[in-house]
């Protein structure tokens, strides 16, 4: 669920949402982006101020769940003009000025505002300790130079002890850090796989024994399986541990053309996803011709239903849902060619809201760059916003960390 | 204006002759309150005790927003300037800082002139001996010499003078000043009152013979021209204008200083007090940046008619004999003649965490303090304090709410906010870099942020008054003429500007924001804006320029005066607000955060916490207007 409060949020829901639903009724709509293109179907529920948890035009979007969807929809909506992440225990603060909730409502609140930031200071303290850590440390410790030579030029430009190509340093300073963060963002895609899972679609002709094998491998009864073709009209997920390795197994709609529009929409969902697969299971039933379309170690062709007839050539494995027979070599087989994918370095930004942060400090060093010498004072400010933007990962700067780093860089003082 | 009386009544008493108490003295009497400045020596009112000169970068945004508040030492310092310079003119209008060196004497005069023709206020020679204070409420002034007056409050602006003790090598004396009594039955009230007292240390360099400098040998610096004046009273500067000099230390010098460190005080162990950063002594700088091959040293006159010159860049406490010997390895200054050695000054300071931000102290109603008993150096600082200090000192004894400035409006407001929250662990001195607002807060609007609330506050004269007024309608009127005219880029390429060629027609304050367009180039497209005096152009030409960043400040700047607008009440019980940890309260205990804002500025303050501060705060709102009403 997400939850957008404040001024702007009639104008995001009629964005995201078409129009503003009857206040407090649960209202099923589409949920689309800035180009029209449905990102979930979901529950939206309009609550107009004050009479709302925090006093202000309130908005939940309920949707279905998946992190992806949720992670799309945080981005359409920060997109936004004037909407923006909140910041941690922003929406009772705001729930408190507004004088929605007693003394005795803060109070019973106490306890899990101080969970949350107890959680949060061990994340932080994790992630200090750990690669983004030490990653974001480094970037505000470029960006502090870089300021640190800007305010040097700035406060101290009419002392002779300070000199040379202050600015110019500063903005190259500043574009290094770019090049970092940028390569962090390079990075999230990969890092929000090993947190969310890798991807493996089971794709074949209707019939081909998908779901069966879905769930043979999920152990339990996810999708609807029967005998008669194209019973399958939806991708079904299951998320599975294979050896250590986080799947996200995806059962697809059987691929064939169809006249039925509901179950061409399947289809056409089957190709989508199989797409952006890290890894495509192709089932091969006893009575089909063996195909193979993907040549880069994406693809592991299966052989199905071998109770029914063993047919083991040009396959890779060849399994039974109704034995069990060759499970565990398909599974061996899966995780072998996943941690084949995985990377060396784990990766810095895995989180949404990282990302976001990290992307606003790299567009305001971008506009910095863009900027003429002659007004260091602007420069100052584009980084001043790009170390708020990284403050969001790491806690917080202050002038005095820049004054510091000032007085122990450059000779100051008549 | 001397009174020799033994004794009598005042609204405000300011002890301190200094810069902030004259500008206190004169800001409370400005407001309407019988003031007496009280101080040692009637003759020093406005000395500069340290370098010649006024303004500079952050320091000339406090000048002239005293200024704008009809405050007294912009335009002191436009009579007794002899060398003006816009501090970074060649960048943008925001980073700008006006500096004149001036005339020890002319500034002087200027101030002590001031102060005489200021009416309500009375100018009284003798030493402060003790506060009279009853019932946590300021009551009167005891002088040493048994004279005491009573008053409403009082504004302590003591400078260097708490137990004062000056170093010159292994030699010490307690001394306010060179050849100054220190004042200590002051240092022993505060003590007795519970503030907390710290130490700091500061220093000057010795001060030379200009007739024995080499003048022909050296490098000169001439100021600007013309001068451009600090207050918007002043029309043009009329004294004499002159150059400095410019030397460099030489290798030799810091051999010599190497070799002689032992007997610095600073090196020694002999001073305990921590000295600002910006401005080491000649060894400290030689000591931390021993691979440079030369300092910069600036050769200041300190007057017309007045030989001593001031070496800026060499203040020092090494032993009178080594100061000798370093100046004869400087260029220029082989032959100089020393008239006073350069020393360094150790004195007390009140932790100013123990004020408002209105800078009443919390202990003691009606008590103020201002300048460098709070930790800050220099005079701006100084002064600026005194303004706010004398303002609401006068404000206070007339029964109306003292008022506080924030950091959103004002860099006085950036610097009392720094004070009171955080403390200070060295000198405080201005720069432009503890404005986070700093596009805003500029020298060329410092009238538009604060005179209106000068006019309000009853402190501004009615000339000033009416030149603002007429000012303000001047570029109100030339915004909307520049926001109504629009051209497109073909237009504008017709009269020699080269805009981008997506057809788009953009309005004259946009394109006044570019950096590659200025005013005159308006005019090439609009004749008739050729009549818009220069100092609106400029004015108007700096708010286009930082107008898109200001647009995108805003929203930090409503949460910052929405966390600013929510008090918290002196009597919160802290201990009662379940859920913060006891690192938080005792860090709320130090700093005595009076706002939410300030409470967030407090190292380690989680969002958390900040809630429960607001919830309670704003629930003891709410009882306190019940019982009002009950």
């Amino acid at each position: 669920m997400l939850r957008i409060s404040g001024e702007r949020v009639r104008f995001a829901v009629e964005t995201v949402a078409g129009s503003v639903p009857q206040a407090r009724k649960a209202s099923y709509r589409p949920l689309r982006d800035a180009h029209g293109d449905v990102v979930d179907h979901g529950l939206v529920l309009f609550f107009p101020a004050p009479a709302s948890f925090t006093g202000e035009d309130v908005a939940e979007f309920h949707i279905h769940g998946s992190r992806a969807v949720l992670s799309r929809l945080l981005s359409v909506l920060t997109a936004l003009p004037g909407l923006r992440l909140a910041e941690a225990g922003e929406f009772t603060r705001r729930a408190f000025e507004a004088g929605k909730l007693d003394l005795a409502a803060v109070e019973g609140l106490a306890d899990l505002i101080d969970s949350e930031t107890e959680w949060q200071r061990r994340q932080a303290l994790r992630q200090m300790e750990g690669a983004l850590g030490r990653a974001a440390a480094a970037w505000r410790a470029g960006l502090i130079r870089a300021m640190t030579r800007l305010e040097a030029e700035i406060d101290f430009s009419d002392e002779g002890d300070v000199g040379g190509p202050l600015i110019a340093e500063a903005v190259a300073d500043a574009q290094a850090v770019a090049v970092s963060l940028r390569a962090a963002l390079g990075s999230f895609a990969a890092g929000e796989r090993v947190r969310e899972g890798f991807l493996v679609v089971l794709v074949g002709a209707p019939n081909a024994g998908k779901s069966s094998l879905l769930n043979a491998l999920a152990r339990r009864d996810v999708a609807i399986v029967s005998p008669a073709a194209g019973t399958t009209r939806d991708a079904i997920e299951v998320r599975l541990d294979l050896g250590g390795i986080p799947v996200v197994l995806v059962d697809t709609a059987g691929l064939r053309e169809s006249a039925d529009p509901v179950e061409a929409e399947g289809v056409r969902r089957a190709r989508e996803r199989a797409a952006s697969a890290d890894l495509v299971l192709r089932l091969q039933p006893p009575d089909s011709e063996p195909e193979r379309q993907d040549g880069d170690g994406r693809e592991i062709i299966v052989a199905t239903k071998i109770d029914l007839g063993a047919r083991a050539d040009a396959c890779d494995v060849a399994v039974s849902a109704v034995t069990g027979a060759g499970l565990p070599e398909l599974i061996a087989l899966i995780a072998a060619r996943l941690s084949d994918r995985q990377q060396a370095e784990p990766a810095l930004v895995t989180r949404e809201r990282q990302r976001l942060a990290v992307a606003d400090a790299v567009a305001a060093i971008e506009r910095a760059g863009a900027l003429p010498h002659a007004m260091p004072e602007l420069i100052a400010e584009e980084l001043r916003l790009a170390v708020r933007a990284l403050e969001r990962l790491i806690g917080k700067v202050d002038v005095e960390d820049v004054l510091d780093s000032l007085f122990s860089g450059f000779c100051i003082g008549k | 204006m001397s009174d020799t009386q033994a004794s009598g009544h005042y609204d405000v008493v300011v002890v301190g002759g200094g810069h902030a108490g004259a500008e206190a003295a004169a800001a409370a009497a400005r407001a309407g309150a019988r003031t007496a400045l009280v101080t040692q020596q009637l003759a020093t009112i406005g000395a500069m005790s340290c370098n010649p000169a006024i303004g500079g970068l952050g320091k000339g945004h406090l000048v002239r927003e005293i200024d704008a508040l009809d405050g007294i030492m912009a335009r002191c310092a436009d009579q007794g300037g002899i060398q003006f310079r816009m501090l970074n003119r060649r960048k943008g209008p925001a980073v700008r800082g006006p500096r004149a060196q001036a005339d020890r004497k002319l500034y002087r005069e200027a101030v002590q002139g001031a102060l005489a023709a200021q009416t309500g206020l009375t100018v009284i020679e003798g030493e402060a001996f003790d506060l009279e204070v009853i019932a946590d409420r300021v009551t009167g002034v005891a002088l040493a010499d048994g004279r005491r007056f009573d008053c409403g409050t009082v504004v302590l602006t003591t400078g260097t003078f708490l137990r004062g003790l000056i170093h010159i090598g292994e030699t010490r004396i307690p001394a306010g000043r060179v050849g100054e009594a220190p004042s200590l039955g002051l240092s022993a009230t505060l003590e007795r009152h519970g503030f907390p007292l710290g130490r700091l240390k500061t220093g000057t360099p010795p001060r030379l013979d200009g007739r024995t400098i080499d003048w022909a040998s050296l490098e000169m610096q001439s100021g600007d021209e013309p001068p451009e004046p600090f207050s918007m009273m002043t029309a043009a500067i009329t004294t004499p204008q002159i150059s400095c000099g410019v030397t460099r230390t030489t290798l030799a010098t810091h051999e010599l200083i190497r070799a002689n460190l032992h007997r610095a005080p600073m090196f020694s162990g002999q001073i305990e007090g921590r000295g600002p950063r910006y401005c080491p002594s000649i060894e400290d700088k030689v000591g931390r940046f021993g691979d440079r091959d030369g300092h910069q040293i600036f050769l200041e006159p300190e007057g017309l008619d007045d030989p001593t010159v001031y070496p800026n860049g060499i203040s020092t406490s090494l032993p009178e004999d080594v100061q000798l010997g370093l100046l004869k390895t400087i260029p220029g200054l082989e032959r100089a003649a020393m008239l006073r050695p350069g020393y360094a000054i150790e004195y007390d300071y009140v932790d100013p965490r123990a004020l408002r931000p209105t800078l009443e102290t919390r202990a003691i109603a009606g008590l103020f303090l201002a300048g460098q008993i709070n930790g800050t150096t220099g005079y701006e600082e100084a002064a600026a304090q005194g303004l706010l200090a004398g303002l609401n000192a006068a404000r206070r004894a007339g029964g109306a709410e003292p008022v506080a400035l924030d950091r959103t409006q004002s860099y006085i407001g950036v610097m009392v906010d720094d004070l009171v929250t955080r403390g200070v662990t060295e000198p405080y001195r201005m720069f432009t870099s503890r404005a986070e607002f700093r596009l805003s807060l500029r020298v060329d609007n410092a009238d538009e942020r604060l005179t209106p609330l000068g006019i309000a506050l009853g402190v501004v004269g009615s000339s000033r008054g009416e030149h603002f007024a007429r000012r303000q309608s001047e570029i109100v009127k030339l915004t909307e003429v520049l926001r109504e005219r629009s051209v497109s880029p073909s237009e504008a390429a017709a009269a020699g500007l080269e805009l981008n060629r997506d057809g788009i027609r953009r309005s004259a304050f946009q394109i006044l924001s570019y950096p590659t367009i200025d005013f005159a180039a308006l005019v090439r497209v609009w004749p008739d804006l050729a009549d818009v005096p220069q100092a609106v152009r400029e004015r108007v030409a700096a708010d286009a320029t930082y107008a898109v960043y200001l647009d995108r400040q805003a929203a930090e700047i409503a949460s910052y005066q929405r966390d600013q607008a929510l008090a918290l009440p002196d009597d919160l019980d802290l201990d009662g607000i379940s859920g913060l940890s006891n690192e938080l309260r005792s860090k709320l205990r130090a700093a005595w955060p009076d706002n939410l804002a300030q409470a967030g500025r407090i190292e380690g303050m989680t969002p958390a916490a900040l809630t429960l501060l607001a919830a309670h705060a704003r629930k003891h709102q709410a009882r306190a207007a019940a019982s009002a009403e009950a």
